[in-house]
């Protein structure tokens, strides 16, 4: 009599129901995904572990090139900032800088920027040495700067500056930013916080369907996130997160005879046309770390019709008008304002009216480094 | 090949292998790689030439067809199916220059008509010429083919011929470029026709109908990125097919999804790390810089071992068995052992017309192991080199791989009987085996900074920084 075997024939594997497991599985996962908050993930990180960590936030419009690329996922993006994995000590005097694409630094290598240069200076609060963290980011809006703003604070910072400038004022600016646009949920936070005159219903700000929340409705936020990743590995090795250019256009310098400023004409800007309250609202939220306001430098062009207009941001009844308001309101409210304005020479400008050179920054960083000290490290 | 080219393949595949009569799967299978030729075929901005190149290759397929067929198959009476077939997909491609329906294919506006239907009946008279004429034929069709080869892989000469196409058509030729002369798949299918000459020669040809050689030349899986099989094992799949059960698409699928995740996946994450022509003078540390490296050496292997995947994986689809072309080349031991196992059917093609014979003839002339072995891996791997490109770096990188196996030859020569003696236990054995992996995977990746860069001035930087040395 033959021996009966104990091993089981090997089952056969039917394709079919391998196809609708995995569909099964795939379609479940994605009802899962849609409770988990998008923009958690981000929080994985390789950056400040196996990789370093950037000197500014992830922005980039051609990645291959800058090692760097925008995305929308906030806790990606801090997650990447060497901010995230620099443990304060007592010896640090830590700085905070928020603001726009001037902040950020176009064109400028991250010593060369705000941050950098300070850094380079080597300066000391009291027996603290003064250490700047560069959080700018390149579109102009205070609301985007806000929100910002009230993140940072997890990185305890001892004084927050924030450089300013007119264009990042008016309301339809507010929620114009992508970086705003895309995170509506933070802003609808921010509206709760701090009462915002902001319209939680704006069509501006972009909300996710279920699907959108599914792990096919998020396959670009994913996507962006592992690329930021995988962007770091060059960036670690070459140091570079934007684009050199050899030669760029130069910021304008002759207009046209306009003298409006988006949709206000002279003779009055009111206090009411400009978002004042964001920078109320940045105050409360920084609590009890000073917040220092600068008026950013901007150029003042000698061009044609340049009697109508500063730049090609501003005319100068506008420019003028906001100045006397940002005074008087910084008094009123006790900011610590400082206006800059007229700081850096025409020909220290790059591609923009608020864009400088590394020569441009130095005398900035200068006159900023001088105001820390004069106003939160004098005894 | 897109993704979406990929999964429609993938679908034409599948289709063809549910028939089960050799002639409709055949049938199938050649209209779907003759369209493909066109399909895939880049957009090149020389007017019309991104029509007249997969012209030109089907052309070239059925000259080299009228060639090597016995001569009692070749008449024109016999072939008119397959011919008017051919023909009239090339008219109809060229009709759509009238007629706006937004297809895929082809891939731009086609050339006029008038101008089609000459170059059908001159191609005609060529092809009738080509079967009248007796053997030599395949001579000069083999060197025309290895002019081609040399035109379209020399910078140089291909920018010049697309100055030439370029005042033909009026166009600027300032703007003249190499890559203007992009000929989709030219590497493979002119791999695949010497292939079948060189077997005529040698008396090793099976006999196949003209539909069935237009479809193993321009086979669609397999016309991108190879492997270049082989026709008999083809011809034995084509007419003999087993349609495919479950079991079948479940292995074909398998293989099929692997390689779609180590192209798409795997290879393009990796390329956003990988060494290339602009990062290899940014970056100044030695330890980046072997990341990058190594991150090059596995985008390449993913990248390629992945459309193999995926061909193999189509093929089987269809019912055809493509060879493997990858066989976990970086866990090798030994140099020789790597070239056994990376891009198999490239290496196979080049040892079976061109190693094996040299070897033989040198031997006849009486000449030592080592000059042999020397003259022979060096030649090798230089023509494989300029298979990739007629440029330095090539030239270097052949040489890299040709001396490197000359040496591994001559060290496992002189080593073996002490390796042998000294080399008994388990241990041993392993530890001498993972040196051997780590020391081959090592020389072959210093070799990808040829291959990965545009120039030896920037390659030297690479192996300087590689090895931490500044200069000056």
């Amino acid at each position: 009599m033959a021996e009966q075997s104990d091993v089981k024939p090997k089952e056969k594997i039917n394709p079919i129901h391998v196809v609708f497991k995995a569909l099964g599985l795939f379609i479940i996962l994605n009802f899962l995904f849609t409770f988990l908050d998008p923009g958690s993930i981000g929080k994985l990180s390789l950056y400040n572990s196996i990789l370093p960590g950037r000197s500014r936030l992830p922005f980039g419009e051609n990645p291959a090139e800058s090692y760097n690329l925008s995305l929308y996922n906030l806790n990606a993006m801090l997650a990447s900032h060497e901010i995230a994995g620099a443990e304060k000590t007592e010896e640090e005097y830590r700085v905070v800088l928020i603001g726009d694409s001037s902040v950020w630094g176009t064109l400028l290598r991250p010593e060369e920027t705000l941050a950098g240069q300070l850094n380079q200076m080597n300066l000391t609060c009291g027996d603290r040495r003064i250490v700047v963290y560069n959080l700018g980011y390149p579109t102009i809006s205070l609301t985007k700067d806000l929100m910002l703003l009230d993140r940072i604070k997890a990185y305890e910072p001892d004084l927050i500056v924030w450089p300013v400038t007119l264009e990042s004022f008016p309301w339809d600016k507010q929620l114009s930013s992508p970086l705003v646009a895309n995170n509506r949920t933070a802003i609808l936070e921010l509206i709760e916080k701090y009462n915002l005159p902001l319209d939680p219903n704006d069509p501006e700000l972009v909300t996710l369907s279920q699907f959108d929340k599914t792990i096919i409705g998020q396959r670009r936020n994913l996507a962006d996130i592992l690329r930021l990743q995988l962007y770091g590995f060059k960036w670690g090795a070459t140091g570079i997160d934007q684009i050199y250019p050899e030669s760029y256009e130069p910021a304008q310098v002759d207009f046209e005879e306009d003298i409006t400023f988006h949709e206000y004409e002279p003779p009055t800007l009111q206090e009411k046309n400009l978002a004042f309250e964001m920078i109320s609202a940045g105050i409360r939220a920084a609590g009890e770390t000073p917040v220092l306001i600068i008026n950013e430098p901007i150029l003042i062009s000698e061009g044609k019709n340049s009697d109508l207009r500063y730049n090609f941001f501003y005319p100068r009844w506008a420019y003028d008008q906001y100045r006397e308001l940002m005074q008087e309101v910084s008094l009123a409210e006790g900011w610590n304002y400082i206006d800059l304005w007229n700081l850096v020479p025409a020909e220290e400008f790059t591609n923009s009216a608020i864009h400088l050179t590394p020569e441009g920054e130095s005398l900035l960083a200068t006159a900023t480094g001088q105001s820390i000290l004069e106003r939160f490290c004098t005894p | 090949m897109s993704l979406t080219q990929i999964l429609f393949f993938a679908g034409i595949a599948l289709i063809a292998g549910i028939f089960r009569r050799p002639r409709l799967r055949l049938y199938v299978l050649f209209t779907a790689s003759i369209l493909a030729v066109f399909a895939l075929q880049p957009v090149l901005p020389i007017r019309g030439l991104d029509f007249w190149l997969p012209t030109a290759t089907l052309a070239l397929v059925v000259f080299s067809w009228f060639a090597t067929a016995p001569r009692s198959a070749r008449s024109l009476r016999q072939n008119w199916s397959v011919l008017s077939v051919l023909a009239a997909v090339i008219l109809i491609l060229g009709a759509t220059r009238y007629i706006d329906l937004n297809l895929p294919l082809p891939v731009s506006r086609p050339p006029q008509i008038v101008q089609i239907l000459v170059a059908l009946a001159a191609l005609v008279l060529v092809g009738s010429l080509i079967a009248r004429l007796p053997a030599w034929i395949n001579s000069v069709l083999t060197a025309v083919l290895i002019l081609f080869l040399i035109v379209l892989k020399s910078p140089v000469i291909a920018e010049s011929v697309s100055t030439i196409f370029r005042s033909i058509n009026r166009q600027s030729t300032e703007l003249a470029s190499a890559l203007d002369i992009r000929w989709l798949g030219f590497s493979y299918v002119s791999f695949r026709i010497i292939h079948t000459i060189r077997d005529r020669q040698n008396g090793k040809l099976p006999d196949a109908s003209l539909f069935e050689y237009v479809t193993y030349v321009v086979f669609f899986p397999a016309l991108t990125a190879g492997p270049i099989h082989r026709i008999e094992r083809f011809l034995e799949d084509l007419r003999n097919p087993t349609p495919i059960n479950m079991d079948g698409m479940l292995i074909a699928s398998q293989r099929f999804v692997i390689g779609l995740f180590k192209k798409f996946i795997l290879a393009d994450c990796l390329a956003l790390i990988a060494l290339n022509g602009t990062n290899a003078l940014q970056v100044h540390q030695p330890g980046w810089m072997w990341l990058l490296l190594y991150a090059y050496a596995f985008q390449l292997f993913f990248d390629f071992s992945g459309y193999t995947d995926i061909a193999i994986g189509i093929g089987l689809l269809a019912g055809i068995r493509l060879p493997e072309n990858f066989n976990h080349p970086y866990l090798k031991p030994n140099l020789t052992q790597f070239w056994n196992n990376w891009h198999m059917s490239l290496t196979q093609w080049f040892r079976a017309y061109f190693f094996n014979p040299l070897t033989r003839t040198l031997r006849k002339r009486g000449l030592s192991i080592p000059v042999i072995v020397l003259t022979t891996q060096v030649s090798t791997m230089l023509l494989i080199g300029f298979w990739h490109g007629v440029t330095w770096n090539y030239v270097l990188w052949g040489l890299w791989h040709g001396i490197g196996l000359f040496i591994n030859n001559r060290w496992s020569d002189r080593t073996k009987v002490w390796m042998d003696t000294h080399i008994t236990t388990r241990p041993q054995r392993i530890m001498s085996q993972i040196c051997g992996i780590v020391l081959t995977f090592n020389f072959v990746a210093l070799g990808w900074v040829f291959f990965a860069l545009p120039d030896p001035q920037t390659s030297w930087h690479v192996f300087l920084t590689l090895f931490g040395v500044t200069l000056g």
